[in-house]
């Protein structure tokens, strides 16, 4: 395996990505992460000098809407699936110590 | 017979003659659901409730003479990842094992205008990750051709519910396959539409620029005549592209004479199935049998799709499922210190091990230092995977191949590698990555009594040359009976 | 001992933009309004949603980067900064990193010495806004508010052309004023609606390379911003002298305690895996439609100065303090335009009104009357319908509550007497009961007349026409 994943990369993706993996799940991912990276690295067997990155794939532009208040109150949908509300917001944990 | 073997068209049309009720209709579906469930589990949902009641209004408005949609009053499945207002949409996930949207996906909603009768929503894998439905956090869900193999994924629920005859057809959605491999599995058929076909809003993002929506029934005019009825430029999808020419059923005419279709010898090579690759062949012959030119041809890049889509759909994907955090809505672990442990308990506990994995991996792509050998180096083959097809419809108006290198595996066998698996998508991916439109429908059945699948890729906008070919090709066989039907012969 | 330093200052200002609706939903930008009133599944991340660009957004980012001086991007495109916050309702913020749609400006400041520098602009980027934290008193919990998520931003990066915090504030009114002559933006930092993070560094005198530099958020004023600036350089500097390192990081200005703290935090990498966002599709502004933006563009500050000198012949120091705030101009030339007498006008602006906005903490964009009333103020007091005092006393009224002058002075029977016959009447009464006075008058002090002609005024309620008490006075004495 030509890409070897570190324990730091594992910990470091995890903080990115907000998941917390037990340690047999950082032992998988590793090798998981590994083997994908070195299937990936066949990209580098093409030559792509030059070659215009394509993020979309149809030449589509300018899609706007006009600057009109089309929306009521939404609290209530907002609301709707919240886990824990209070005063009409979403309760977090606090988040300034 | 059940009003469940008919096609959605046909029954359709028994329901505007009057022959029979929305309400029957639904109640047909309900009791092969009741029926059939257990053994293949489609859904996460079923409305047993309010379906027959909606059933009611829409008949109301058939007698009335307000809906006359080719399917008004005809039962339909929707993937669980397409928001459904006041119905539980749960992409299969524990993160969202209680969510209820409040607006439905605009593909449903047109479903809806048209009198469609929403039965459920089917089973995925979770957040449309995976190929073989078996991602699931409500369990697994099995071929109907035999429940000891897979039903293929992500819509592998929307397929076996068709297959099963629990809906008279159902919605998918491919973003590397996604419709067309289960379709192939459940030998059903199933179109991916040209990206900015169908709107997205109120799909739940897996790869933004990938994903599209579709249908998956019994038959190729089924899927033109709902492709016609959930296609429209939606202002709420900023890449929603505006089309004319969306009257897909007028392509379901049986004549190939002069079209030019290619088979790429890429597709053909090793890793191939010798059972699919003479079934698909044998249908080729059939083309050029109605006067349809076939010839082989050399595609390239074939082998990097697959890499290249797992680059930039992980990617995609590592920033779409950002939003599942305990905050808005679905699942909150229950006990946690301070705001970054309650988001990675909530995320590590609410999703599965496969959508984990590529969230890890699509952060890992995006991250100082690797964005550009990553990413962007998957972008430039995206480009050059786009030319190639470009290339290849200068010359052909159809390209031509299996939709899987292999029928259903068994269950629980692609789980333990997952590149093993990611190699199934191989001839379904590049298409996602070029936006084209692509069909996969029966062609034929494995030793094993598995349905073997026929893709056919059309260019950008050209649904109608697949739906034709694909039209012409399904003439020449019947496909009158599903594994419910044989089952039924079996026990006769 | 001690070295020369230079601190070296950068900007990155961001202006919330005066559309009335978000960036990327339907919902209205409103100020107020109960929690979460103002949202929908856009501006909350809900599943499934997806955003539609705001094209007035890019009209007013196109035309802020035209008046400083940019080279508008006309083929930019948006992209997705990636963090977990809970104000931040998808966990990514939809932004510009790439191809941001104004780049290479500047605006010039004038300098201490009366001179001008240049401040260069690096680029002017569009995104959204994040909701608000409430912070519970009590408990150890939050509570989001998505009201402000989705607001449209411009973030305006400026070079590190900076030196100290006067050019800093030059620079900052340099850009309210062009922005609120645009009126993108009402720039207002006590609200929010234009905020500044400073990143700052400090070098030794003469030196050619940038020291490590730190960012500062949270500056609501700007007293804080020039206070924090001078507390971080010099923490920065004692922390050289002291032989350690400026540590490159986010720092938090408190403006109670008149200190910063790191913001640093394990779970804070500050690596947002920026990429280009897939549900929206790029933006091309066509040369017609840059044209049709930049025919749109107001008058500005310097060409109205030279303007209000000639058409209304006022002077050049008065014509600088009113243009100096966007509402003041438009006030002026609007009640010009009504009533004319550009230098009455003008007068009421710089004299009564700056008086009471002093007296009163106000800037000149909370004004509140309007230039129909100002206008009739005017016409009253220069035909002499009311005196100058009933005047001011109308004014106050007016900038404490924009009365209409006309109705009120009608309804407190303010209108200046001019009655001979009553006012005879009324001085004869006020002769007779201040003998005293009169004789003083009599002796020569000729100031007691002043005396005499406020009892009348008095008398009169401070109605009476003062030109006719002082002829009446003087022929009855």
């Amino acid at each position: 395996m030509a890409n070897i994943i570190s324990d730091e990369t594992i910990e470091y993706v995890g903080i990115l990505a907000k998941l917390e993996l037990s340690d047999e799940e950082k032992e998988q991912a590793k090798k998981d992460m590994g083997e994908m990276l070195d299937y990936i690295d066949q990209l580098n067997e093409l030559d792509t000098t030059g070659v215009e990155p394509m993020s979309h794939v149809f030449p589509v532009q300018n899609v706007f809407r006009e600057d009109e208040v089309t929306n009521g109150d939404g609290s209530e949908d907002t609301l709707a699936n919240a886990p824990l509300m209070r005063d009409g917001g979403f309760e977090v944990p606090k988040t300034i110590i | 017979m059940s009003l469940m073997s008919l096609t959605a068209v046909e029954l359709g049309k028994r329901i505007q003659n009057k022959e029979v009720t929305a309400v029957d209709a639904t109640r047909a579906a309900l009791a092969a659901i009741a029926a059939r469930e257990k053994a293949v589990g489609s859904f996460v949902t079923v409305d047993a409730e309010g379906a027959p009641a909606r059933a009611e209004q829409i008949q109301k408005k058939i007698d009335a003479g307000e809906l006359t949609s080719p399917l008004a009053g005809v039962p339909v499945a929707i993937k669980d990842n397409m928001c459904t207002k006041g119905m539980k949409t749960t992409c299969s996930s524990k993160i969202l094992f209680d969510f209820i949207p409040t607006f439905t996906a605009e593909a449903v909603r047109n479903l809806e205008k048209a009198g469609a009768v929403i039965i459920g929503k089917t089973n995925m894998d979770e957040f449309a990750m995976g190929s073989t439905t078996e991602t699931s956090a409500y369990g697994v869900t099995k071929n109907p051709w035999n429940t000891g193999h897979v039903p293929g994924g992500s819509s592998g629920g929307s397929c076996a519910a068709v297959a099963a005859e629990e809906c008279s057809y159902a919605l998918g959605s491919d973003t590397g396959g996604s419709i067309r491999q289960p379709s192939s599995f459940c030998g059903v058929t199933g179109i991916k539409p040209t990206y900015g076909t169908v709107s997205r809003y109120g799909l739940i993002a897996y790869g933004s620029s990938l994903d599209q929506i579709g249908p998956i029934a019994k038959d190729v005019t089924d899927c033109a005549t709902i492709l016609e009825i959930i296609s429209s430029h939606d202002s709420k999808d900023s890449t929603s592209v505006k089309r004319e020419d969306t009257n897909f059923t007028e392509a379901l005419v049986d004549d190939v004479k002069g079209m030019k279709i290619g088979i790429p010898r890429d597709y053909l090579g090793e890793g191939l199935n010798a059972e699919v690759k003479e079934a698909v062949l044998a249908a080729a012959k059939e083309l050029e049998k109605k006067g349809a030119v076939v010839e082989e041809f050399d595609l390239g890049l074939v082998e990097y799709a697959i890499p290249a889509y797992y680059v930039i759909a992980c990617a995609e994907a590592s920033s779409n499922l950002a939003r599942f955090d305990g905050v808005k809505y679905g699942y909150r672990t229950a006990d946690y210190d301070g705001l970054h442990q309650m988001y990675k308990k909530s995320r590590s506990e609410g999703f599965g091990a496969e959508v984990k994995r590529r969230i890890m991996l699509g952060s890992f792509v995006l991250s100082s230092g690797y964005y550009d050998a990553y990413y962007l180096k998957a972008l430039r083959v995206k480009a050059l995977i786009k030319k190639a097809f470009d290339e290849a419809f200068a010359k052909y108006d159809v390209i031509l191949g299996p939709a899987a290198p292999t029928t259903a595996p068994k269950l629980g066998a692609s789980l333990s590698d997952p590149i093993q698996m990611y190699l199934g998508d191989i001839y379904t991916i590049s298409v996602n990555l070029a936006g084209l439109p692509g069909i996969s429908l029966p062609c034929g059945m494995d030793s094993q009594g598995l349905p073997i699948g026929l893709q056919l890729i059309g260019d950008c906008f050209q649904e109608k040359h697949i739906i034709r070919a694909a039209y012409a090709f399904e003439q020449t066989r019947d496909y009158k009976h599903s594994p419910t039907a044989m089952q039924d012969e079996k026990g006769a | 001992m001690s070295k020369e330093y230079e601190t070296v200052i950068g900007l990155e200002v961001h202006v919330e933009l005066a559309t009335k609706t978000k960036i990327f939903c339907g919902c209205s930008t409103a100020f107020g309004g109960a929690p979460n009133t103002h949202t929908c599944p856009v501006c909350t991340g809900m599943p499934g949603s997806l955003p539609v660009l705001n094209k007035k957004v890019v009209e007013y980012a196109a035309a802020v980067g035209l008046a400083t001086n940019c080279t508008i991007n006309q083929n930019c495109k948006f992209d997705r900064k990636n963090y977990f916050y809970p104000d931040n309702p998808q966990n990514y913020q939809i932004s510009q990193l790439y191809e941001p749609i104004c780049r290479n400006g500047y605006v010039e400041i004038e300098t201490a010495d009366g001179g001008t520098k240049k401040i260069g602009i690096h680029e002017i980027h569009m995104e959204e806004d994040a909701g608000k934290l409430v912070h519970d008193d009590w408990e150890d919990v939050s509570v989001v508010d998505f009201n402000r998520s989705g607001v449209p931003l411009i973030e305006i990066v400026s070079e590190p052309d900076m030196r100290s915090a006067d050019e800093v504030i030059a620079y900052l009114e340099k850009l309210r004023l062009i922005i609120q002559y645009l009126g993108a933006s009402d720039c207002k930092l006590n609200e929010g609606s234009m905020r500044a993070d400073v990143n700052i560094s400090v070098r030794e005198a003469g030196a050619s390379e940038f020291g490590t530099r730190t960012e500062m958020k949270n500056l609501n004023s700007f007293r804080a911003i020039s206070h924090a600036i001078e507390g971080e350089k010099n923490r920065q500097i004692d922390l050289i002298e002291s032989g350690e390192k400026v540590i490159q990081e986010t720092r938090r200005w408190d403006d109670t305690k008149e200190s910063s703290h790191a913001m640093r935090s394990k779970e804070d990498a500050q690596d947002y895996r920026y990429f280009p966002e897939p549900d929206l599709v790029p933006i091309r502004i066509s040369d017609e439609w840059l044209e049709e933006i930049r025919s749109r563009q107001p008058e500005f500050r310097s060409e109205k100065l030279v303007r209000y000198e000639k058409e209304y012949e006022i002077p050049r120091y008065d014509a600088e303090i009113i243009t100096n705030s966007k509402h003041l101009a438009d006030l002026f030339e609007e009640t010009v335009a009504i009533c004319g007498k550009p230098k009455k006008v003008s007068n009421w602006l710089m004299v009564e009104t700056m008086r009471l906005l002093k007296e009163h903490e106000m800037e000149p964009e909370d004004l509140r009357f309007s230039a129909e009333h100002l206008a009739a103020l005017v016409n009253l007091a220069d035909a002499g319908t009311i005196n100058s005092t009933v005047a001011k006393e109308v004014f106050e009224q007016m900038f404490a509550e924009d009365i209409d002058p006309e109705k009120y002075v009608e309804e407190h029977g303010l209108k200046t007497v001019n009655d001979e016959g009553a006012l005879r009447a009324t001085i004869e009464q006020v002769i007779k009961d201040n003998p005293q006075s009169v004789e003083d008058y009599h002796n020569g002090k000729e100031k007691a007349i002043g005396f005499l002609v406020g009892q009348t005024m008095k008398a009169m309620k401070g109605k009476a026409n003062p030109g006719m008490v002082n002829q009446i006075l003087k022929e009855l004495l």
